[in-house]
């Protein structure tokens, strides 16, 4: 890997934003607006915890999603490029390595999550959430975004259609977006289906988020498995990326 | 200084009744191309020059075979050979994100040139491919001939040693065509070595010293023009290519 060429990578989708940051940041408050408003203020009304009120009870499940779905939303451009414009072929003629390519794709999708979890985080204090800041949670946040990243990397690379990338969003994001202690806990589901929803990655991320912004510590198991996602994507990433470089 | 040994590429495909099978694109060629020759690759469409160009230019692995620049392989000397080469593609495959000058600040940051270098390269070949008015276009906007002229000035970026030109002159206006043959004409005679596939005959016989026709994917013949001319009796290539390949040019 070459700091030089992941930078030109990341260049590249940073001009690509920079054009379009204004419209891009009000875009990304719509959904954390509609969510705080039925869920913090319509719902969370009703709905009384022992720690504290459902609106800081969801305000890191919103985060949790919302790096997810930046995470891999962002990267997913990639298939275009390769299936239908073709211009990826640009990075495969040139000389610079798979993993910078791949590394600075991710580092572009990370920037934009983490612009966007910036959003939340202001939205929520705005509604009047009590939530904690933390080095760590960035670094929670940043974490699960490249492991979103890693996979709709990795889809690009592997499908051949729209249609089948639409799929990746309903049949991965979807379930794990309601699921995975976004909006509720993990403990008050049957034990078969908690086994599997805690081993999903948003699960963690939820979870570890969820101390955070209550002013707990890093759980480090559930930083650990996020870790290891990240590191396997990585790696089926960058051998699915050679392997279609190589048709 | 590129040698080409028993060189195959089967793709995966399916036949008239919808079974798996292969499709043989490219079928055991063998050749050599010389330092600073115009080589020609002419074929009717299908007969395998993409794939070729493809395999030559690292971007599709070979089923078997060898591929050797300067006697190594590409695997050996992978960076070194891609600064190397410069590859003008078949299709328009710009980033639609990017306007004409972010384009080629693209290429050249991909192949690591200095910022004063990059600047001034880009707006020489700009102006050279009368480009320079686009330079904050959207890539979207500019019409055929000018995509074209753009991804030949992407290809040079970098100033490649050898470079490939796969079908440059298709649907280009005479007088742009005949403007890139003088180009082609020009590099060839700074020192690079050209590999230009073409279905235009009098391109093969104006420009190229040597001329390949394949058909089918296998390898027919290699010469020059002339010598194809005497050796068969034909007043013409055209006349050479449809003996060769049995069938008028795909035009
Ligand atoms: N990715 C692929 N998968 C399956 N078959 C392919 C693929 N690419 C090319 N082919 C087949 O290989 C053969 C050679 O194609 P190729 O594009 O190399 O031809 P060509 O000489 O460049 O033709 P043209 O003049 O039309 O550009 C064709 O029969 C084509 O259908
Ligand atoms: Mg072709």
């Amino acid at each position: 890997m070459n700091l030089r060429d992941v930078a030109t990578v990341f260049w590249r989708d940073w001009i690509v934003l920079k054009r379009r940051l204004t419209k891009f940041i009000f875009s990304r408050m719509v959904a954390p607006l509609l969510c705080l408003t039925a869920f913090g203020w319509g719902i969370g009304r009703n709905i009384q915890l022992d720690s504290g009120s459902y609106l800081d009870f969801i305000v890191p499940g919103i985060m949790a999603l919302n790096s997810m779905n930046l995470g891999f939303h962002s990267i997913i451009t990639v298939h275009a490029e390769r299936v239908y414009h073709k211009n990826l072929e640009e990075y495969s003629l040139s000389p610079i390595s798979a993993e910078s390519f791949l590394t600075g794709k991710i580092l572009g999708a990370v920037l934009k999550s983490l612009i966007s979890s910036v959003i939340i985080i202001l939205c929520a204090e705005i509604f009047g959430a009590n939530i904690f800041l933390s080095p760590n949670l960035f670094l929670v946040l940043i974490l699960n975004s490249i492991i979103f990243a890693e996979i709709g990397f990795y889809a690009a690379m592997k499908l051949s259609s729209y249609e089948e990338m639409a799929q990746v969003n309903t049949y991965i994001l979807l379930p794990m977006s309601f699921l995975c202690g976004t909006f509720f806990k993990t403990a008050t589901l049957p034990s078969a289906v908690r086994f599997l929803v805690e081993c999903l990655p948003l699960t963690h991320a939820s979870q570890l988020l969820r101390n955070l912004t209550s002013g707990g510590g890093i759980l480090f198991e559930s930083l650990l498995i996020l870790t290891a996602y990240a590191a396997a994507g990585f790696f089926l990433s960058l051998h699915a990326l050679k392997n279609c470089q190589e048709d | 200084m590129i040698e080409i040994l028993n060189l195959v590429k089967k793709f995966k495909s399916v036949d008239k009744n919808n079974q798996p099978t292969f499709k043989i694109a490219v079928d055991n060629v063998t050749l050599k191309i010389r330092r600073n020759e115009i080589f020609g690759i002419l074929g009717p469409n299908g007969a395998g020059k993409t794939t070729l160009i493809k395999m030559l230019t690292g971007q599709i692995l070979p089923t078997a075979g060898k591929i050797f620049y300067d006697g190594k392989t590409f695997e050996e000397n992978k960076t070194a050979i891609k600064k190397m080469l410069g590859v003008v593609p078949q299709h328009i495959n710009f980033d639609q994100d990017l306007n004409v000058g972010e384009n080629l600040e693209l290429h050249a940051r991909l192949y690591g040139m200095e910022k004063i270098d990059r600047r001034q390269r880009i707006d020489k070949l700009l102006s050279y491919m009368e480009l320079a008015d686009c330079k904050n276009y959207s890539v979207k906007k500019l019409s055929g001939g000018m995509k074209r002229r753009l991804l030949i000035a992407r290809a040079l970026i970098h100033r490649p040693q050898i470079l490939f030109l796969d079908e440059p002159t298709v649907a280009l206006d005479p007088q742009v065509r005949r403007k890139i043959w003088a180009l082609i004409e020009e590099l060839a005679k700074g020192g690079v070595t050209i590999i230009l596939t073409t279905h235009y005959i009098e391109e093969a016989e104006k420009l190229c010293q040597r001329t390949a026709i394949i058909n089918g994917g296998k390898l027919i013949a290699v010469d020059s023009p002339q010598n194809f001319c005497d050796r068969l009796g034909k007043n013409s290539l055209e006349d050479v290519f449809v003996e060769l390949t049995g069938r008028r040019n795909s035009l």
